[in-house]
């Protein structure tokens, strides 16, 4: 017997029967059989979404932002809410595939692949919103630093919203090879289990001749690796500038130095939470309890809680410092525009306190964190108030500027706006459908290495040992030893 | 590039593969291969491979970004196009963090990436021998070279002795070619092609 076991106290990753076989199998099934009506139901009403998307933003291309119901103050809505909204969702899969690879937790492999396939349809969703925010979205190159007839004029590298291209553009690079990479291999199991023609065609290509040679798998277990190492701080450096296009200028409720590690906690407590709202629906479509368990579920749902106690912790530090640092307009800012409920804009500050702060706590029983019925609510729940929150930071901060003049200016989306909103909506979820239906949504080399340590079956086989007392075995093994 | 006489031997478990390859080794046989379906952790060193040195470039890569980024922004803005921000000063070190550290990460990783498909020879529409179907499913493939002394009667038996489930001998190329997947197409072997018409 292989001394390194996993205790059974620990919970298998995978329950149910398997051998590396079933695994394919089980994996396999759903790209390679028919979809189900609910698939094409699903599939037509997001590319539905998407179109509504697509009409919306070329009526702001064709007539100008001035469709959209910005106004003198309130220069950033709807749009760059959404933008914020996105790029925190989009932290979870780098956040699982790589920080959990760095911390060795077995659970990210049920979880990884789909979650990355989520945080880069999420990212793509994000870059929309600065991009056709310009406007005139045909200059949109000119953020690229290249020598150009203008000057050469460059962009400026001081400003934050530059750092922000170079981030999410980064970003979307990185977090796109680390997926495919860790692709290849289950594309190459895909390819040789093909039946069709078509599909020998294009799992071919995408499997780029991969043949499982021991020295590739070295080479690649490495580049995961060091690419998880590379991802960490950059997944960290993302929120993190996003919060400094914030944090950088000198209105009031944004200029704290705070924003950076609030961000970031609240990127990944609304990421988790996406990642929750999908894995739920998809291990019940595809069957696949026994790879996404309630383990799972409950490990993130630890994570919701965590994080969203980290960003209620920064909520309160916030309020504080708005009553102690004694600025004027500081705590009109927090206390007027934010905390009070019958302020124009109060019920965004209390719909996001309730959603984030307080609806995550129900997750410190063990019981509803093993709920799937509380988990997709909480998981909605908290995505609709990290949406609150984000509306807050920037039309809160905006409305009422120094002159009172603009105070007036109520901001509310026009139908373009949340037309676009949609449209994003549409546009990730039509690229998970065609994920779920063509890549293998669970990392099926990663499974089966975890398979003897962590399947259900094979930790059954060490029940007997476990129940020796620890000096037999101790002596016994000894014994093996110097044998 | 001339077609290679390989022995092929399957396993089904990790853990006669080892003990297999430590026999098959300590025999004399020249392993060429071992095809698995996922990474087995210990199979490089029992194979006797070196440490990938896949991490270093990586560094190097990295290195070449940071350069890259903080030489180009130091340029533009105390050379090719210095401007005036509040008179604060044209080297804004702190300022340029962000990007240099973006562009580090990004060279790291696509060179990385670049690296790692060359040196494993894996890029779309190549076409490799494979020597068996099941290599990337449930199967550990060990793949053994035939050279003019071997007998391959006797490699095949002694395989059997070290627990491989199905063992066949195969003409195979070790090269990649293009092609894709939908025809069984070959590489033409210029060397056979060469004998035949003699």
């Amino acid at each position: 017997m292989n001394i390194s076991y996993e205790s059974q106290l620990r919970e298998p990753l995978v329950n149910g029967t398997k051998d590396y076989h079933q695994v394919t199998e089980d994996i396999c099934k759903h790209i390679e059989a028919k979809p189900g009506k609910l698939w094409y139901v699903g599939f037509f009403s997001a590319v539905v979404l998407l179109l509504i998307g697509v009409v919306s933003v070329s009526m702001e291309v064709i007539y100008g932002v001035g469709q959209w119901n910005l106004n003198k103050t309130v220069g950033w809505g709807w749009d760059i809410t959404n933008f914020v909204w996105w790029v925190g969702i989009g932290h979870a899969g780098t956040l699982i595939s790589a920080i959990l690879l760095l911390f060795r937790q077995g659970w990210r492999t049920g979880v990884n692949r789909a979650a990355e396939a989520m945080t880069i349809f999420a990212v793509m969703c994000a870059g929309q919103f600065p991009i056709w925010h310009m406007g005139r979205v045909w200059m949109a190159f000119f953020v690229m630093p290249y020598p150009n007839t203008r000057g050469s004029l460059w962009p400026n590298f001081n400003s934050p919203l530059l750092w922000d291209v170079f981030a999410i553009s980064t970003y979307f690079t990185v977090s796109l090879l680390f997926w495919y990479a860790g692709l290849i291999p289950d594309f190459g199991t895909v390819r040789d289990r093909a039946k069709t023609k078509l599909r020998k065609l294009f799992y071919g290509i995408a499997a780029f001749g991969w043949t499982g040679s021991t020295k590739h798998w070295q080479r690649h277990e490495a580049l995961s690796l060091v690419l998880a190492g590379l991802a960490t701080p950059l997944v960290l450096s993302v929120h993190t500038i996003v919060s400094f296009d914030f944090a950088t200028s000198v209105i009031p409720g944004w200029h704290t130095t705070i924003f950076p590690p609030y961000f970031v906690a609240g990127a990944v407590f609304s990421g988790f939470a996406m990642v929750q709202t999908l894995m739920i629906v998809l291990r019940k479509v595809y069957n696949l309890e026994e790879y996404i368990t309630m383990g799972h579920i409950e490990a993130m749902n630890k994570v919701i809680v965590l994080t969203g106690s980290i960003v209620g912790c920064a909520y309160l530090t916030e309020l504080f410092t708005a009553w102690y640092g004694q600025n004027k307009y500081e705590g009109y800012t927090f206390w007027y525009s934010r905390a009070n409920l019958f302020s124009p804009y109060g019920w965004s500050y209390w719909g996001m306190m309730t959603c984030n702060v307080l609806s995550p706590q129900v997750f410190w029983f063990r019981k509803l964190r093993r709920s799937l019925f509380v988990t997709l609510l909480i998981s909605v729940v908290v995505n609709t108030g990290m949406w609150f929150e984000r509306f807050v930071i920037i039309v809160t901060s905006l409305y009422r500027d120094y002159l009172p003049s603009s105070w007036t200016t109520y901001y509310s989306p026009s139908i373009f706006e949340i037309g676009f909103y949609a449209g994003t909506f549409g546009l990730s979820f039509t690229c998970f459908f065609l994920f779920s239906r063509y890549f293998p949504v669970i990392a099926i080399a990663e499974v089966k290495h975890i398979l003897k340590i962590s399947g259900k079956n094979y930790k059954e086989k060490v029940e007997d040992i476990e129940a020796e007392p620890i000096e037999k075995f101790a002596h016994e093994y000894a014994h093996k030893k110097t044998a | 590039m001339a077609k290679r006489t390989f022995v092929v031997g399957c396993f089904d478990d990790e853990e006669i593969l080892f003990l297999a390859i430590k026999k098959v080794r300590s025999a004399g046989y020249k392993i060429h291969d071992v095809y698995t379906p996922f990474a087995v952790h210990g199979l490089d060193k029992a194979l006797g491979l070196r440490e990938t040195r896949l991490h270093t470039a990586g560094f190097i890569y990295g290195i070449t970004g940071t350069a890259t980024a903080l030489a180009f922004i130091s340029w533009i803005f105390t050379s090719d196009w210095p401007l005036n921000i509040g008179g604060k000063p044209h080297f804004a070190l702190p300022a340029w963090i962000p990007i240099i550290f973006e562009i580090t990460v990004l060279f790291a990783a696509v060179g990385m990436v670049l690296t790692f498909c060359y040196l494993c020879q894996l890029a779309p529409f190549l076409k490799k021998h494979h020597f068996h179907s099941r290599a990337t499913d449930d199967l550990f493939v060990m793949v053994i070279e035939c050279i003019a002394k071997t007998k391959i009667s006797e490699l095949k038996n002694f395989m059997g002795n070290t627990g491989a489930i199905q063992i066949d001998v195969q003409h195979a190329e070790t090269k990649w070619w293009l092609g894709t997947y939908s025809k069984e197409q070959q590489l033409v072997d210029e060397t056979e092609v060469l004998l035949s018409e003699e």
